[in-house]
């Protein structure tokens, strides 16, 4: 079940139009789901911000358990964003997927190792300024001789490690669960007696997927605030 | 690839090269995001929720204070109630005293009147008796020479009238 992808190239960038388009809708979404709940901000708070404050203690919480929040209060937004962002990314595939012409235009753009792998560069980037900026840089040289000089390489190596895990991680889950869906959906839902095997199994496949969704969401934001700790916090 | 042959600007994409695209737009997308709700969202958000912890903090230390002015004002309610009855007690006590001595300040002056009028009376008693026994005297003086004149009918001086007759008199008071 391979589909084309629309592929420009622009100013000698190559664009996924299919990427740039979900990519708009997602943050568009999570954009107006967080303005909108947060237009009648009230000391009693109600409805959609009841939600939002318990998303952002959420939040808090991961970054409490990872370091100090005197430390950690800087990430906090970042860390919003990044859990709302990614986990509606990752909802965006589930419903469906549309392929116009053989071109695939809607799904996850999180299915896509560029976006998950930019959005971890992001990260490991992020928390190589705020080594320096917090630490100093001596400080933060420092940390890839310890405990011992010879784990320089080995640190060096973790670097790009996490990098990629973080990025390849949420993009296995969430390729796959797509793929699963597709194969669920248009291939063995072929004929009546296909479409009726296939209704039961699409639904489990689905539930499990917004379940992973959520889970990939929470484990991104988890990891980031670990790795910025490691890198900010002075206790290692 | 025919919806997008129009937007194809430079060669034929190749779909085994890297999205640098897509990184790029990526990145410039999710910090816009990470911008705009922090400055719609996510500020205001955190605000009023600081707002409340603030307001929640000032409510406690209110209501402490309260607690705090309810305590004093109870005990000094207390003491102000126990002053009162412990002068009204006091009060009650200096009015008995106060009637007791009166009373027996009256009664004195009573006491003192009355012997006074009996010390009176006694005296007045006392003149009338002597009045009384000086006119008899007198009485009896002028009868003692009358009837001494003429039981002895002789002249004799007033001098020695006088003595002899209160010799006389001496004489009848002793007997008497």
């Amino acid at each position: 079940m391979h589909h084309e992808n629309p592929i420009v190239t622009f100013l000698g960038l190559q664009f996924n139009l299919a990427n740039v388009l979900m990519i708009t809708v997602a943050s568009a979404i999570v954009f107006l789901l967080a303005v909108l709940s947060t237009r009648r901000l009230a000391m009693k708070p109600t409805g959609m911000q009841n939600f939002m404050e318990w998303i952002m203690d959420f939040v808090k919480n991961i970054i409490n358990s990872t370091m100090d929040w005197k430390d950690g209060g800087r990430f906090h937004v970042l860390g919003i964003t990044i859990i709302m962002y990614i986990f509606v990314a990752n909802m965006l595939g589930l419903p469906f997927s549309v392929v116009v012409d053989g071109v695939l235009w809607w799904k996850s753009p999180t299915a896509d190792p560029a976006v998950t792998l930019t959005l971890a560069t992001l990260i490991v980037g992020l928390s190589h300024y705020y080594g320096v900026k917090l630490k100093g840089t001596a400080a933060y040289g420092k940390e890839f001789f310890k405990p011992f000089w010879f784990m320089f390489p080995i640190k060096i190596i973790e670097e790009f490690a996490n990098t990629l895990t973080l990025g390849l991680r949420l993009y296995g889950n969430i390729y796959a669960g797509e793929i699963l869906l597709t194969l669920l959906a248009g291939g063995l839902a072929t004929g009546v007696g296909g479409h009726l095997a296939a209704i039961l199994p699409t639904l489990a496949w689905q539930g499990f997927s917004v379940f992973v969704g959520a889970i990939q969401a929470f484990i991104f934001t988890m990891l980031t605030m670990v790795y910025l700790s490691h890198k900010v916090s002075s206790d290692h | 690839m025919l919806t997008t042959s129009s937007l194809v600007l430079g060669a034929a994409a190749e779909h085994s090269g890297i999205n640098t695209g897509d990184i790029v737009f990526q990145l410039a997308m999710f910090i816009v995001l990470m911008l705009l709700l922090k400055k719609f969202a996510w500020g205001p958000l955190m605000g009023i929720m600081k707002q409340r912890e603030e307001h929640v903090a000032g409510e406690i230390t209110a209501a402490e204070n309260s607690r705090k002015e309810a305590a004093k004002l109870l005990e000094e309610q207390r003491n102000l109630l126990k002053e009162a009855r412990n002068e009204a007690q006091s009060m009650m006590e200096n009015a008995r005293k106060q009637g007791d001595v009166q009373r027996e300040e009256i009664i004195a002056a009573a006491r003192a009147e009355a012997e006074r009028l009996k010390e009176g009376a006694k005296l007045e008693i006392e003149q009338q008796k002597e009045k009384a026994v000086a006119a008899i005297r007198e009485q009896v003086a002028h009868l003692s020479v009358l009837i001494a004149s003429k039981v002895i009918e002789k002249e004799l001086n007033a001098a020695d009238q006088d003595k002899l007759i209160n010799e006389y008199i001496q004489e009848a008071g002793d007997i008497r």
